[in-house]
């Protein structure tokens, strides 16, 4: 029971930015410095191994192109757990996370298309196929721009955020659903050119690259999101004293003002 | 077959996006504290001042 | 258990009571359908009546059709070919079109407070306002659909498959567009918002309406599959449409 409770006085804790700032402060360079350990290794295992026969030196893609689009997919995992935070729980760092995640997400999905573009020139002859996994990439990367739309839109962060986390939720919903579509659409169009990506079972020589950069890139994603929660945090402050200095001088009161109530987020 | 110039690409066009990524956070980042900074400076301040640095 | 009793001392008049409860709660029932068929009424009568834009949807949906044949040229066997897939896009846009009013006007005159305040579950309210707007902008469109297939130079059955799937596979876009169009509904430019929001959200509806046209049309291919795809994603879409539509209306008003 006491183990329970201290996790919980922990969590919420955590739901207090004040003392999520002091805590990611600690820890943020930390996470820096393991990001740039895993990716000294992983660039340098992929510059260290040898290139595929088959594949030649584009087997290198590979190793930045599978770990972003990875990212695309934990990242809007990650979005729709904030916001069932938001709706369910009411945390009040929930849509702070999920606002600050769409952006990092939407450029990481950039880099999966642009990379998977870049090996789909020499390997299929073409940038751009209209193959199910590239084209269910592109839809999740519409909706990143579509949240991001939606944020920048609505001026209260507050609004913005239950209805952004909703959006989420029903593309969360909307995906697996998207994907089986475009499969069954995919087969249907199927070229018969085009190579599958998923062709052999990946060698364990290229398989080690591959998974140090995975884990670089989600340490790159995890500390960049809880920078940009920091950023984001310090950003609602800031309003919330600017709103202050404002309604203080409009009283007419030329003294120094001092905030706390009326503080919404952070 | 190399094709090394596409994966110079690739590699060029990640690393550009990740470092505008971090750029972003980062100037951001240091926009934010200087906007609490200068609403310190003239008086403005949380009632928790203190502890939130 | 005689605590129980003490408390609830006037235990013979129970069945009583059960009764008039009963018969209170079919007087709620009774009146909630006049509520809803007056709502459903009321949306289709303002939809119907000039500045409502109901068939301003039809319009653009006859325009963008109208425009294709010069983008790709009047060579009629092409235009037989790509006709449903077409149909099916301009029928799309066109049902986006007049989605951003769905919640709009109702938030301009106020009367979208009063049907958040109503005792009816707000998930049926905008349901109904969904079949409403569906009546008023989406049949036009499947009724202009073999009119438009004419001009696509397409035969008999492909007409009829087309007519068949957009029949279906509308009422699926304005499910999914109310949840758009309640999100958006307090933005100051909603509209445009509307038609990002949804597109990527429609293309399922999309790309089973049009395979079913094609299934039906090209023989070796089988039709049920797509068309009971499509016939799925309209009843997924009209739960998960009008529950996201009412949590966004509730989460923007308060």
């Amino acid at each position: 029971m006491n183990e329970q409770s201290l996790a919980i006085r922990k969590f919420s804790d955590l739901a207090n930015p004040t003392r999520f700032l002091a805590l990611s402060g600690a820890v943020w360079p930390w996470m820096a410095a393991a990001t740039a350990l895993f990716f000294a290794v992983g660039l340098y295992l992929c510059f260290a191994t040898v290139g595929d026969y088959q594949q030649g030196e584009t087997v290198r893609i590979m190793y930045v192109h599978v770990p972003a689009a990875w990212l695309s997919m934990m990242c809007y995992s990650v979005m729709a757990i904030s916001a069932l935070g938001t709706l369910v729980w009411r945390h009040p760092l929930a849509d702070v996370s999920a606002k600050t995640a769409a952006p990092i997400g939407a450029c990481f999905t950039f880099i999966a298309l642009v990379t998977g573009s870049l090996w789909g020139k020499p390997m299929w002859g073409t940038w751009w196929v209209w193959d199910a996994r590239l084209t269910s990439v592109f839809v999740l990367f519409l909706m990143y721009l579509g949240l991001i739309a939606l944020n920048r839109a609505v001026d209260d962060p507050a609004r913005a955020a239950k209805v952004g986390a909703i959006l989420i939720l029903v593309g969360f919903v909307n995906i697996p659903i998207i994907k089986f579509s475009v499969d069954w659409w995919n087969t249907l169009h199927q070229p018969a050119s085009v190579i599958r990506l998923d062709g052999p079972a990946i060698d364990p020589e290229f398989l080690r690259p591959l998974l140090v950069m995975a884990i670089a890139f989600t340490l790159l994603f995890f500390t960049l999101h809880v920078l940009a929660m920091r950023n984001e945090i310090l950003r609602r402050r800031v309003a919330t004293l600017r709103r202050l200095a404002a309604r203080s001088a409009g009283r007419g009161a030329s003294g120094p003002a001092t905030a706390g109530r009326g503080e919404g987020h952070p | 077959m190399t094709h090394l110039g596409y994966v110079a690409v690739a590699y060029a066009a990640t690393f550009l996006t990740v470092a505008g990524l971090v750029l972003w956070v980062w100037l951001d980042g240091r926009a934010r504290r200087r906007d609490l900074a200068i609403l310190e400076a003239a008086g403005i301040r949380r009632r928790s001042a203190g502890e939130a640095q | 258990m005689r605590w129980r009793q003490s408390r609830f001392p006037r235990l013979a008049g129970r069945r009583c009571r059960q009764a008039d409860e009963v018969r209170l709660r079919s007087y709620a029932r009774a009146w909630k359908d006049v509520g809803m068929t007056a709502l459903l009424l009321r949306d289709l009568k303002l939809s119907v009546r000039a500045g409502g834009g109901a068939m301003i949807g039809v319009l653009f949906f006859m325009t963008v059709v109208a425009v294709i044949p010069f983008g790709v040229g009047p060579d009629l066997n092409l235009l037989a070919r790509i006709g449903p897939a077409i149909l099916w896009i301009g029928a799309l846009l066109a049902a986006l079109l007049g989605l951003d009013r769905l919640f709009q006007a109702e938030r301009e005159d106020g009367s979208l407070d009063l049907l958040l305040m109503q005792e009816t579950p707000l998930v049926l309210t905008v349901l109904v306002k969904c079949l409403a707007h569906w009546l008023a902008t989406g049949l036009p469109l499947v009724l202009a659909s073999p009119l438009l297939s004419l001009f696509m130079n397409m035969d008999v059955s492909a007409i009829g498959a087309t007519m068949l799937t957009l029949l279906v596979g509308t009422p699926a876009i304005t499910f999914i567009g109310a949840a758009g169009a309640a999100i958006a509904v307090a933005l100051p430019r909603g509209g445009l918002l509307v038609s990002i929001l949804v597109l990527p959200l429609a293309i399922p509806v999309l790309i089973f309406g049009v395979s079913a046209v094609y299934a039906a049309i090209q023989e070796p291919a089988p039709f049920l599959p797509p068309f009971l795809f499509l016939t799925a994603l309209t009843l997924v879409f009209a739960v998960i449409g009008p529950v996201a539509a009412a949590a966004a209306l509730r989460a923007s008003t308060d």
